[in-house]
């Protein structure tokens, strides 16, 4: 009973402690100035895709369900978390207080809507997910490509389309269809973007260990099985999929406060699909694994800089060159003789 | 093998079916009229009546494609009746589905076995007992005092229920990786954890071999007597069927073709018919 036990705990704590070591020793890299400007612009969009990875791998690895439109519910956290904070721009003039109310909206937001789609799909079994994601997806790019949003004394003004707002003198739209948001004080910081990643790994790590988490396992594992033992399996999917998407939102409202302007172009298909590798690369239900993968697929394309125009043809064959090793039984062993040496000369059982 | 449980008397429950004498003091816990069902035009299951008592082990036989497990299927809500009426504990179920009838009192076992393969041991029990454990997603995320409660009854509960098949030292291998005659038994005991007071068993000594399927029969009796609830087993291993069933109900195309106490049924002309075929038919 223990060993088990001991031995999830254990995997937590060492991605807890992993996480931390990074925030430190990067920190501690910026304070000497030993980090190039090109790689601490990347530090946010980093935390931001890490928290994606290990949100997406809720509903992939641990409920089990494909969501191809996850950069949706990213959008959705970006457009209305920072449309919040524009809003509470004067109301709240401390940042950081700011940035955690505006991540909670957009939070909110992106939950209500996983919610809304999650309804009707999620109590279809097969593949219907992953298409109505993906429709989602440029759904909700349309969406807010044609939205224009400001606000005045009057309150807030919404069009859809063209701007006919017609807001007050000395304002401007907050959101202005296809130019997006534009003007964004920026004030998504390091220590947000891992204060963030160490909130989402808690509620995943705490939500699979207990009584709901289980049932969510369940369901991935065997739907009429689950259904026998009394499991309400829509409600069981849905507070996966909500979570994962509220993650999602507060991710991208951290990402969008990066930028001084972005569109609702950002999150496309692209962005969808890159997070899902992500997650396959660093391993199903395995959150420190889609960690590593995020970060480390972030910094890729910009180390590889260096090749040009070949920079996404050598990107492409890492991934495949890592996806192989990573799967290679050999190559594992290979790597896990050590430490299981380690384990017998403590006088424990290598045997698991 | 050749042991048998003492013969039963048969009392009729307020319609025409029968329950043991011993439990007629209360409604029977699980009574079919008229129960069936048709899968476009073909009929599966039809005129099944039947009636299990309080504490009753029953057996249903057949020969393969007889309806049994649709039987099953139909009891637990997998699939609707398309006439008749199912009534548990004297209630009709003809609205419910299959959770709200495990919350009812029916839990199952499945023919081909429907474990969670990537959870422990412990934790396919803990799911079985799923509904008595009473904590929400807030308590378990932020690991308030109920969840420490609730867990730890929940992890001594569950291996109680595990040691009735002496699996409380395999609480932590994966369920996926269990030898097939310990995954039937760990589904039993999922079931139980749902604390049902109708169990159904879908061939449970499917694949054992006889000292194993010796073993089964006590521990099915075992349950019954410390749990006192009824049992409704598929088997077709006719020693366990006559040794352990006090009633049976033998099912052929679909249409129940003899039902009586284990005597009754070996000697039926019928049910010989049936599973060997007409004297000089050849």
């Amino acid at each position: 009973m223990k060993r088990l036990l001991s031995k999830n705990t254990r995997r937590q704590t060492q991605t807890y402690a992993a996480v931390a070591a990074a925030f430190l020793i990067i920190q501690l890299l910026g304070g000497m100035g030993a980090l190039s400007s090109s790689l601490k612009g990347m530090l946010v969009p980093i935390c931001a895709y890490v928290v994606m990875a290990i949100s997406l791998n809720l509903t992939v690895g641990i409920l089990g369900e494909l969501s191809l439109g996850h950069a949706g519910f990213m959008s959705v956290g970006a457009f209305t978390g920072v449309t919040c904070a524009v809003i509470l721009q004067d109301l709240v003039p401390f940042a950081p207080l700011r940035l955690a109310l505006s991540m909670a909206v957009g939070a909110l937001f992106a939950a209500a809507v996983g919610f809304l789609i999650g309804i009707p799909v999620l109590r279809l079994g097969g593949d219907y997910l992953a298409i109505v994601t993906l429709a989602f997806g440029e759904i909700i790019k349309s969406f807010f490509n044609n939205l224009f949003l400001g606000v005045d004394s009057r309150g807030l003004h919404m069009s859809l389309i063209s701007d006919n707002t017609h807001l007050e003198e000395g304002h401007s739209l907050i959101i202005g269809g296809p130019m997006g948001i534009g003007g964004i004080q920026k004030i998504s910081t390091f220590t947000a973007g891992f204060i963030l990643i160490l909130l989402a790994l808690f509620v995943v790590f705490n939500l699979v260990g207990s009584r709901s988490g289980r049932a969510i396992m369940a369901v991935r594992d065997n739907r009429i099985a689950a259904e026998s033992v009394g499991i309400n399996i829509t409600r069981y999917k849905l507070m996966a999929f909500v979570t994962s998407a509220a993650m999602a939102g507060a991710a991208g409202t951290l990402f969008a406060m990066n930028y001084s302007t972005f569109t609702a172009n950002k999150f496309d298909f692209n962005t969808s699909i890159l997070v899902l590798v992500f997650v396959v690369l660093g391993g199903l239900g395995n959150m420190f694994g889609s960690i590593v993968a995020a970060a480390a697929l972030t910094i890729l394309p910009e180390a590889l800089r260096q090749f040009s125009d070949y920079r996404m043809l050598v990107y492409a064959i890492v991934l495949i060159l890592v996806m192989l090793v990573t799967n290679n039984d050999t190559i594992k062993n290979f790597l896990a003789r050590p430490f299981a040496r380690l384990a017998r000369e403590k006088g424990g059982s290598v045997h698991e | 093998m050749n042991k048998r449980l003492p013969p039963v008397k048969l009392v009729p429950v307020p319609s025409t079916n029968l329950i043991p004498e011993r439990d007629a003091g209360s409604p029977p816990i699980l009574e079919c009229r008229h129960l069936g069902i048709d899968f476009g035009g073909l009929t599966a299951v039809s005129d099944f009546d039947m009636a299990i008592g309080r504490t009753e082990i029953a057996g249903l036989i057949g020969p393969n494609g007889a309806g049994k497990t649709t039987v099953f299927n139909l009891l637990t809500k997998v699939y609707q009746p398309t006439r008749g009426s199912i009534l548990l504990n004297g209630q009709e179920t003809s609205r419910m589905t299959t959770v709200q009838v495990n919350r009812a009192g029916i839990a199952r076992t499945f023919q081909n076995i429907r474990l969670f393969d990537n959870l422990t041991v412990e934790d396919n029990v803990k799911l079985g007992l799923h509904n008595h454990i009473n904590y929400g997603m807030w308590s378990g995320i932020f690991r308030l005092p109920k969840y420490w409660k609730e867990e730890k009854a929940a992890h001594e509960r569950s291996l109680d229920l595990l040691s009735i098949f002496e699996m409380a030292d395999l609480a932590n291998v994966k369920a996926g990786s269990l030898p097939y005659g310990a995954q039937r038994r760990l589904e039993i005991v999922r079931a139980l954890a749902t604390g049902p007071s109708l169990l159904l068993l879908d061939e449970p000594a499917a694949g054992m071999n006889p000292s194993e399927t010796a073993e089964l029969m006590d521990n099915i009796v075992k349950i019954r007597d410390t749990f006192q609830i009824a049992i409704l087993l598929i088997e077709h291993d006719m020693n366990l069927v006559m040794g352990i069933c006090e009633t049976i109900c033998v099912l052929n195309f679909g249409q129940i073709i003899a039902k009586g106490t284990p005597e009754q049924i070996t000697n039926n002309p019928v049910v010989i018919e049936a599973y060997l075929g007409k004297k000089g038919e050849e």
